[in-house]
């Protein structure tokens, strides 16, 4: 039993392999963002949402190496990570569509969601030294949970990372960054607003840095399940760099990025690398599982109070 | 007792009784036992739950955060109250945030102590009374060090309940004897306590009965005690009689001890060391001018120190901040 209830067809059905798992997961985080995007445009949400359609395969492997107790604080660009940490389809939609069956009763909206080991705030930065105070709650504790934050490139842009890093190696605390790198600050390329070595900027501090260039959730899964492990037996903070990159648009206007820049890195997201790991007839199934439950969800949202 | 030993015992019960305390912030290690010697003998005694941090702020409230978030009770000593800037983003955007927008699911409790105030010739960035910026931060609790409230119930109100709080302790109170009310007096004065459901209790301050005074004067910290020494040498030298309401917290206000004061006096004066504008007093000033319209003898006058840079020299600094004698200056206009 987890604190989280999920659809099977969404999340994992019975004895289902690895590859199939990992797809679905993936599948299911695209399918929702996509359907989420239709939501906007036939006008029944308001506000904005930040999708991470591309970064799908980084939020179900760094997931799949975390226990109850542990806990993820996440940012503006968090549906990803709290589908594949919960599975949780209607609470998120119903959150989104401001119902008070979300799951945070439509005051959080879509960047500011709390369940049991899951939080997201949409102030960039400040959640870092937040983790790192979870991590410190964890040691005083004395358990063997992680504390993990997902920052971006644009969150090196804050001051306050850096305070943090340097207390998380002084007070070792088991603190697990990882920066999803996807190449562009909203509207703004990396080369743009970053100056100098990217893992050096953590190294400087004294931490232990991993670092991949992939959408491979294959790759990347045995990367941070070996990082994952690492952090739980030293307790000691770990920086993960995943250079990735976002499909979608920042938020729900246009980010003007260069149009065939995007074309190109289509034909190497996720699901294009993994997808044909599984054999024709189990992707059909799982594709459809997922139509099939999220039309259903979506369904019970739109019907609710 | 004086106010830093008082604390720094308050601090060690706290520690000692509840396993969730955690006490952090910068140059609080022994033997140094932080700039204003309140944290004195913690990390000694608590070498797990008390840590001295890199000159960080923005950090120490985030980590502070999270801390609560874990189900701890962290004590954030900020070394100036003035740094309190650097820590913001974090009050006003993530700790005052969560407990609401994440529909009741988590609390925050987190208390940030903070040596605030002037008086001593720090200057411009060192003597500020900076609260104002952190009244009506919704979810926020903001208490003041005063000498007839002991901080023994001011940590224990915190930790009883689940919500943030600022707690400013002005500097000029550190080295003064606090005295809480005893058996209804303090010194030469009446003393009495009145308060609203769960919030700390006022204490009011008179040479008189409440019936006998004709100009209720309500101030904080440092500031009360400068408004009680002024109250007590006009009632006893010229018979000029007022009474002082001294809350403890003082955002979001308990009108109830005022109201109850001015319902009596007819007439208010508020006194508080921040700069003038927006101010601690505006707000008390609005609401008792709308409760008491058509009633009061005179308008509601609010006393603050002057809306500029608190200059190094102390014959400039006199002047600029609210003293003595612009509290006795102010409470003759009103009587007069």
């Amino acid at each position: 039993m987890t604190p989280w209830t999920a659809d099977p067809r969404l999340f994992g059905v019975p004895d289902e392999d690895d590859d199939a798992l990992l797809y679905r997961r993936m599948r299911f985080i695209r399918r929702f963002e996509e359907k989420l995007l239709a939501l906007f445009e036939e006008g029944i949400l308001n506000g904005t949402t930040h999708c991470s359609i591309g970064q799908e395969a980084d939020a179900v492997a760094v997931m799949k190496h975390l226990r109850e107790g542990d806990h993820v604080f996440s940012n503006h660009r968090c549906h990803g990570h709290y589908l594949a940490r919960t599975g949780d389809a209607l609470g998120l939609y119903a959150e989104i569509m401001g119902k008070e069956a979300g799951v945070c009763q439509g005051i959080g909206g879509s960047q500011h969601i709390c369940a049991p080991g899951f939080k997201s705030n949409g102030i960039q930065g400040g959640i870092v030294p937040t983790a790192a105070g979870i991590a410190w709650a964890q040691k005083l504790s004395k358990s063997d949970d992680l504390s993990v934050v997902f920052i971006g490139d644009g969150t090196l842009g804050e001051g306050v990372v850096y305070e943090t890093l340097n207390i998380a190696s002084l007070w070792s605390l088991p603190l697990w960054i990882v920066l999803e790198d996807n190449g562009w600050s909203q509207s703004t390329p990396l080369a743009t607003n970053f100056a100098g070595d990217m893992a050096a900027r953590f190294t400087a501090f004294g931490l232990d840095v991993t670092e991949l260039e992939s959408t491979d959730v294959l790759e990347i899964e045995s990367l941070v399940g070996a990082d994952a492990a690492k952090v739980r037996a030293t307790k000691k903070p770990h920086v993960t760099i995943l250079h990735t990159y976002r499909l979608c648009n920042h938020s729900k206007s246009s980010d003007a990025r260069p149009e065939d820049q995007v074309e190109a890195r289509w034909k190497t997201e996720p699901l294009a690398i993994h997808g044909p790991r599984l054999d024709d007839g189990t992707r059909a199934a799982i594709d459809e599982d997922i139509e099939v439950a999220l039309d259903e969800v979506i369904a019970t949202a739109r019907a609710l109070s | 007792m004086i106010y830093t030993r008082a604390l720094n015992e308050a601090l060690h019960r706290a520690l000692g009784e509840d396993e969730r305390v955690v006490v952090l912030g910068e140059d609080i290690a022994d033997p140094y036992g932080g700039a204003f010697k309140v944290s004195r003998g913690l990390t000694t005694a608590f070498p797990d739950r008390v840590k001295t941090t890199p000159v960080s702020e923005g950090a120490i409230a985030g980590i502070a955060a999270g801390l609560a978030l874990g189900g701890y009770r962290p004590i954030a000593e900020v070394m100036f109250g003035d740094f309190l800037t650097l820590c913001f983003d974090q009050l006003l955007n993530h700790i005052t945030k969560y407990h609401a927008m994440y529909a009741g699911q988590a609390s925050c409790p987190v208390m940030f102590r903070a040596p605030m105030g002037g008086h001593r010739g720090y200057g411009p960035t060192h003597s500020q009374s900076i609260e104002k910026h952190f009244f009506g931060i919704p979810h926020l609790r903001v208490v003041a060090a005063s000498l007839y409230h002991t901080p023994h119930d001011v940590l224990a109100d915190f930790l009883a309940k689940d919500d943030p709080v600022l707690f400013v302790e002005h500097k000029l109170l550190y080295p003064q004897h606090v005295t809480p009310p005893e058996g209804g007096r303090i010194g030469d004065f009446l003393a009495s306590t009145d308060h609203g459901d769960d919030v700390l209790p006022s204490v009011c301050l008179s040479l008189v009965p409440r019936e006998d005074c004709a100009l209720t004067v309500v101030a904080y910290g440092y500031e009360a005690l400068l408004a009680a020494r002024v109250v007590e040498r006009l009632g006893i030298e010229e018979e000029l009689f007022c009474e002082l309401v001294v809350p403890a917290q003082i955002a979001p206000i308990d009108f109830g001890p005022i109201d109850r004061s001015v319902a009596v006096t007819k007439r208010l004066l508020t006194v508080e060391e921040g700069t003038a504008g927006w101010s601690w007093g505006a707000e008390i000033a609005t609401e008792i001018q709308r409760r008491f319209f058509g009633r009061l003898l005179a308008p509601v006058e609010v006393l603050a120190s002057k809306p500029t840079v608190i200059p190094g020299a102390q014959r400039l600094e006199k002047d600029m901040l609210v003293g003595a004698d612009h509290i006795e200056r102010k409470i003759r206009e009103a009587l007069s």
